[in-house]
């Protein structure tokens, strides 16, 4: 990192900004060095680390629950099967306590959401600099790029593009099923007719319009911040590394008191997705309002 | 923090990955886990079912001993009545016996008597002939003699 002396806030920045690929203000295809380049790219343009790493995730979990399912007997279950069925029943308790409309897609869903969720609020425990490091002497190795400018974020859902992604595809998922079960009249009519009835149309449209775009906003607002949140400490703690012995010592501690309380966090936003995801589709199967 | 088209790739793969599971994960696993359900309540089904079956063999033994001793003391009772008839029986008979024997007895007595009688009868008109002899110092012609010896030998 010869190029920029080192800061506090140049780190924290640096931890900040996604491997984004994408095309530069001269219209050239490529990876952004600088974060300022990165928001230039715009929209069309690709958080590289945080697909990979969400994609990556998702595809070990499948690859172990698939290995599961597929060796899955009525009789006595090995110890991989044991913990994939103790997930599936805990997931479909969930949905049995939450959803009262019938719909297959649902369940699975809510499995997938809260696993996959959980493994990449999981990668928020790795300590902050193994993977970008990693990643900083691959790039210089591999693609001669100057190992300062590769960035690299290993938690995904620290990145809102990833958390709306979900958020919006719940939300899709629940205007579909809304309009399918109570047809565009009913799901329009939900909107335009309630709470005050057919002449306060307007101010219904408002506050109901509201309530439902607030949804995937606060779905996907809720678990960012959190894991954005705690990235952050992470990241602070390990600024206090380079602070001499005691400092240092001391950031070791203060690491493992936060890693162990970020446990439950990492769980909970996990469970809270997926509760919301089956509550939202509940209402949207809910006939009556 | 830049808003970009990760987030429809995130919503690709979200979908890609949802019908995944659908598809190939739970259905499986949600079976075993029925399955299995299915097979504990019907082996705690099972079990009730024998429990409850032992708890009606276990009445249904009792009963049996219960006939069955009360059999064996009427048998036992029929028994001893049996035997007190049997000595009863056994009683009359040897006293029937003892009387049988005791009349073929009495009657032997009483024949031997009457032959003694007429052996000592026959004796005595001897001794009576040689007495009546020695006095007349003649022989007596028994057949003379015969209804007057006959008349004596009635007597005696």
């Amino acid at each position: 990192m010869a190029s920029e002396e080192l800061t506090s806030s140049g780190y924290i920045k640096h931890h900040l900004v996604n491997l984004t690929y994408g095309r530069d203000a001269e219209g050239n295809w490529g990876f952004a060095e600088t974060a300022e380049q990165a928001s230039e790219m715009g929209f069309w343009a690709i958080h590289v680390d945080s697909l990979l790493w969400s994609v990556v995730l998702a595809a070990i979990m499948f690859y172990f629950f698939r290995k599961a399912a597929r060796r899955a007997t009525a009789g006595v279950p090995g110890g991989l099967q044991n913990f994939v069925e103790m997930l599936v029943e805990f997931v479909d308790d969930s949905v049995k306590g939450s959803f009262r409309g019938k719909n297959e897609l649902v369940a699975p869903m809510a499995l997938t959401i809260f696993g996959w969720v959980f493994l990449m609020n999981l990668m928020d425990l790795v300590p902050v600099d193994w993977l970008p490091m990693l990643a900083a002497q691959t790039g210089a190795a591999i693609f001669s790029a100057d190992p300062h400018h590769v960035f690299f974020k290993v938690v995904p859902t620290t990145d809102p593009n990833i958390t709306f992604g979900m958020a919006l595809a719940v939300f899709w998922l629940m205007i579909y099923y809304s309009i399918k079960v109570k047809g565009l009249g009913g799901f329009l009519g939900e909107l335009a007719f309630q709470p005050f009835g057919k002449w306060m149309m307007p101010v219904n449209l408002i506050l109901e319009g509201v309530s439902l775009i607030s949804k995937p906003i606060s779905l996907s607002l809720r678990l960012f911040g959190n894991m954005y949140a705690g990235e952050t400490i992470f990241i602070l703690i390990a600024i206090m590394y380079g602070a001499g012995l005691v400092l240092g010592s001391f950031a070791g501690l203060l690491q493992l008191g936060w890693a162990i309380f970020h446990i439950l966090i990492i769980t909970l936003q996990a469970f809270i997705f997926m509760t919301l995801t089956i509550v939202y589709m509940d209402m949207a199967h809910a006939k009556d309002h | 923090m830049n808003i970009n088209a990760t987030l429809i790739g995130q919503s690709i793969a979200f979908f890609l990955f949802v019908w995944f599971c659908l598809k190939f994960i739970w259905p499986p696993l949600i079976n075993a886990l029925n399955e299995r359900k299915k097979a504990i309540a019907d082996g705690l089904a099972a079990a009730e079912r024998g429990q409850h079956e032992q708890e009606l063999a276990q009445k249904r033994a009792a009963e049996v001993l219960h006939e069955a001793k009360q059999q064996a003391s009427e048998i036992i009772g029929r028994a001893e009545k049996r035997a007190n008839e049997i000595v009863e029986e056994a009683k009359t008979d040897a006293k029937q016996e003892g009387g049988r024997i005791l009349t073929a007895a009495q009657a032997e007595i009483d024949q031997e008597v009457h032959r003694a009688r007429e052996a000592l009868r026959s004796q005595v008109v001897g001794i009576a002939l040689a007495g009546a002899e020695k006095v007349l110092e003649r022989e007596i012609d028994a057949s003379t003699h015969d209804d007057l010896l006959n008349k004596l030998v009635a007597e005696i």
